[in-house]
């Protein structure tokens, strides 16, 4: 433990204070979530730690259930698109020819249409649940580490010890799961926590627009939106969010950076 | 006489960081002292972390990843170089002394042009005007049988073969008319045909410069044929040091006396049975993209338990033909027979027997290894997907075949990390052995390794093959190899074989041009061998 470098203990602090938070938010919040309990924008005081917003709702109470609306999804849709991504990239690695050809112009495609037009575009036209918000951002999601995961494995499918496992007979299976995946996994590991925030930015994004999650369900992206007309009036509680926001974002990128800092055979860059 | 270059007590240490302790110093070269006059040549010999790089470098006062000159002093014309300041030092590097990196192709920059990067030293040292430096360059090109010197230097290296490239580099560091020329395992990344020729062009162009060397090499035949002293290393001290003739003629320690004689297996060749195990019949193939064959008619047969040595250098073709035998690439034209079956062309359609009988070792025992799977996993797996053994079943056998491979216990549960090369490429034989195979196929198992160990698995494998009668396909470009361990031996040049019969056949005269060029070129533990080759190749070329 005494090797980990202060940037990533910092980040490992904050990263590990949110997702508790998150994970305890019924214990922990000191009121209901949408439950009215006093003025509009109320300033910080002893019950209302935060103040209140918009509508006087806690707002300590609205971001601790925002946070953990917002790690959720995103912590889903990270997971989405990592297993959907990484098994088709390695499929596609492995079994090269018409497959890859099929998968690679697809996501392809799928990339060369802006992410958020698409994702707006999706959104308007179907119910907006957390599921299809998770399934939306996995997918688009997907198609990046698709490419990190193809790349890596590309390098690895040349290697002896997979034309070994070829050579034995072993299926496309055995050859995915037990040869490249634990080859591939520190760069894609390391990968997940930048995905992991691209998620986070990307959710409160579409909450901010109003196509993420709905009122009276709290999420960052949404506490800001809700409490945005304040910053005219000099009422600060639209910041609060978006620090949280920045905070999650700069320290899970910390801890990645610890990570990618550790892996020795990074291949196929962090992509964007 | 005056000493040109003098290292006294050299002591050369590095930070090791082994993965969950804390960092470690470790001493890499300790106690070395040797001293080199004009003129002369000193070859430093060992095997792989014996130091000998680190010791050549030194002669620059440089320390390659980290590695730090601790102790005792190296003097080039009488100033102490350790002691010298970074200008100091800068004066000195690639003017006084130079180096020649055995990897041309990657020490050459490929955007640009060869004269500009052969010069570009000299220039910078302000030894020669630009004039007189391409002019020099054009005199070494010359010296070093480039062919149209006046022009070569226009090309880029991509353009000039690998051997070209080597004297090419030979001249960068000759260009600056430097007093020490340190050439680092020069020849080893070279085929053996054209290794003679930038031997010989090396040789000459140090006798011709009157320069001083030293030649850093694995290969003691290679080394007797350029210096007048040797000194052999072991993992960074001095085994023994005197001159040539003494190493060679009258070696005084245990460890040189087995450098002189290694590759003194005796094997007896075994007569061709009438059922060969595999009868390769008129192969033609070619890569996907080529418009070219790589495979031309080949036609060779394997006997049970008997080992056929495919001999050839690199580009003959004769890994493609085991790409080809193990199903990889389905060949154009010819087809395999298999014991008592025609094998379909590609891997996809052969069933699980025929893989099983057909097994591969690989040349680097490194990447043929998952390096996630420990070696209960490597060598159990083909127990579990052919036999389907499992449990304490599998657990047994890969222990039986872990004696066999002498190993023994405490391997079972390593990683391929943590153990030497010579044991990676036994897993790698064990894990061959786990399918009990009709015929493994052995690509180069034995050029990765040092001469001793290599001595050891040429051994393990002959052992193995009385045991378990296997039949080998071994293909290498080592004729000291073949000599060891065929039974039959086919020369292959160019896609075709120009030479195929039984190894006693094959060997001896008349010979084709090629076959006599290959076995012509391979370095004898002798002194004098180049030059007598040498004569005897003019003498034939006068006589055409």
């Amino acid at each position: 433990m005494k090797n980990i470098p202060i940037s990533a203990l910092i980040g490992l602090f904050f990263t590990g204070l949110y997702f508790l938070a998150a994970i305890f938010a019924p214990l922990i919040a000191p009121y209901g979530v949408g439950e009215v309990v006093g003025d509009v924008w109320e300033p910080s005081s002893a019950e209302h730690l935060l103040g209140t917003d918009n509508i006087g709702r806690d707002l300590l109470t609205r971001m601790i259930y925002g946070g953990q609306t917002t790690i959720w999804i995103a912590t889903a849709a990270t997971a989405l698109s990592f297993t959907t991504g990484s098994i088709l990239g390695f499929v596609a690695a492995v079994l090269g020819g018409w497959v890859d050809q099929t998968l690679s112009r697809f996501v392809d495609l799928v990339m060369s249409l802006p992410t958020l037009i698409f994702a707006l575009v999706v959104l308007s036209v179907m119910p907006v649940t957390v599921t299809v918000l998770i399934l939306v951002m996995g997918f688009l999601d997907s198609t990046r580490v698709y490419r990190l995961a193809r790349s890596v494995a590309v390098d690895i499918t040349v290697m002896d010890y997979v034309e070994a496992a070829r050579l034995r007979g072993e299926k496309t299976g055995w050859i995915v799961f037990r040869e490249i995946l634990p080859n591939a996994l520190s760069p894609l590991v390391a990968e997940m926590g930048l995905r992991f925030i691209f998620m986070v930015l990307f959710v409160s994004t579409l909450s901010f627009l109003g196509l993420g999650v709905q009122p009276p369900e709290a999420d960052w992206g949404g506490i800001v939106k809700e409490n945005k007309d304040g910053i005219v009036y000099g009422i600060p509680a639209a910041l609060i969010p978006a620090i949280a926001i920045a905070t999650l974002a700069i320290s899970v990128n910390l801890v990645a950076d610890w990570i990618l800092n550790r892996t020795t055979s990074l291949k196929g860059g962090r992509g964007g | 006489m005056d000493k040109l270059l003098e290292v006294k007590d050299l002591k050369i240490e590095a930070t090791a960081y082994p993965p969950g302790e804390p960092p470690q110093e470790i001493t890499i070269v300790e106690g070395v002292s040797f001293s080199l006059e004009k003129g002369r040549v000193l070859g430093l010999i060992g095997e792989s972390g014996a130091g000998k790089s680190t010791i050549g470098l030194s002669a620059m006062a440089y320390g390659r990843g980290g590695v730090r000159i601790t102790g005792g002093e190296v003097k080039v014309n009488g100033r102490d170089i350790l002691q010298a300041g970074p200008s100091g030092l800068r004066a000195l590097r690639g003017a006084e002394v130079t180096y020649v990196a055995q990897s041309a192709a990657a020490a050459f920059n490929p955007a640009k042009r060869l004269m500009e990067q052969i010069v570009e030293a000299t220039l910078a040292h302000g030894r020669f005007s630009k004039k007189e430096a391409e002019a020099r360059a054009v005199e070494l090109f010359t010296k070093l049988g480039l062919p149209d010197p006046e022009n070569i230097g226009k090309r880029y290296p991509h353009q000039v073969s690998g051997g070209q490239l080597q004297r090419a580099m030979t001249a960068l560091a000759l260009c600056p008319q430097p007093d020490l020329v340190v050439f680092d395992e020069p020849t080893t990344a070279l085929d053996v045909t054209t290794q003679i020729d930038v031997l010989a062009a090396i040789k000459e162009a140090i006798r011709d410069t009157g320069v001083a060397a030293l030649y850093i090499t694995h290969d003691l035949a290679v080394v007797a044929q350029v210096s007048d002293d040797i000194m052999v290393l072991r993992n960074g001290n001095t085994v023994e040091y005197g001159t040539t003739d003494q190493i060679i003629n009258a070696p005084r320690e245990e460890y040189t006396q087995a450098l002189v004689s290694v590759r003194s297996i005796n094997h007896e060749e075994k007569q061709p049975t009438p059922d060969p195990v595999l009868k390769v019949g008129n192969i033609t193939a070619r890569y996907a993209s080529a418009a070219e064959d790589v495979l031309k008619d080949v036609s060779v047969e394997i006997h049970p338990g008997q080992t056929l040595a495919v001999v050839g250098e690199s580009g003959s073709g004769k890994s493609t033909l085991a790409r080809v035998i193990t199903g990889l690439l389905p060949p154009r034209e010819g087809q395999i027979v298999f014991g008592d079956r025609t094998l379909p062309p590609a891997l996809e359609q052969r069933t699980k027997e025929d893989l099983r009988e057909l097994q591969m070792i690989y040349q680097m025992a490194d990447v043929a290894m998952n390096p996630r799977q420990t070696i209960r996993t490597i060598i159990g797996r083909p127990l579990e997907f052919y036999f389907g053994l499992r449990g304490s079943e599998k657990t047994k056998r890969v222990q039986e075949l872990l004696d066999e491979i002498e190993l023994g216990d405490g391997f079972m549960d390593r990683y391929p990390a943590e153990l030497s090369g010579g044991q990676k490429q036994r897993v790698c034989i064990a894990r061959a052995l786990a399918a009990k195979p009709k015929l493994i196929i052995c690509d180069e198992v034995t050029s990765a390794l040092d001469p001793l160990v290599a001595d050891g698995i040429l051994k393990l494998l002959l052992d193995l093959q009385k045991i378990e009668d296997v039949a080998y396909l071994f293909i290498t470009h080592d004729l000291a190899t073949v000599k060891a361990i065929a039974d039959s031996i086919a020369v292959m040049y160019q896609g075709s074989v120009v030479r195929y019969g039984p190894k006693s056949e094959v060997l001896s005269p008349p010979f084709d041009d090629y076959t006599d060029l290959l076995l012509s070129s391979v370095p004898e533990m002798k002194l004098g061998w180049l030059e007598e080759v040498l004569a005897h190749r003019k003498m034939e070329s006068a006589g055409h």
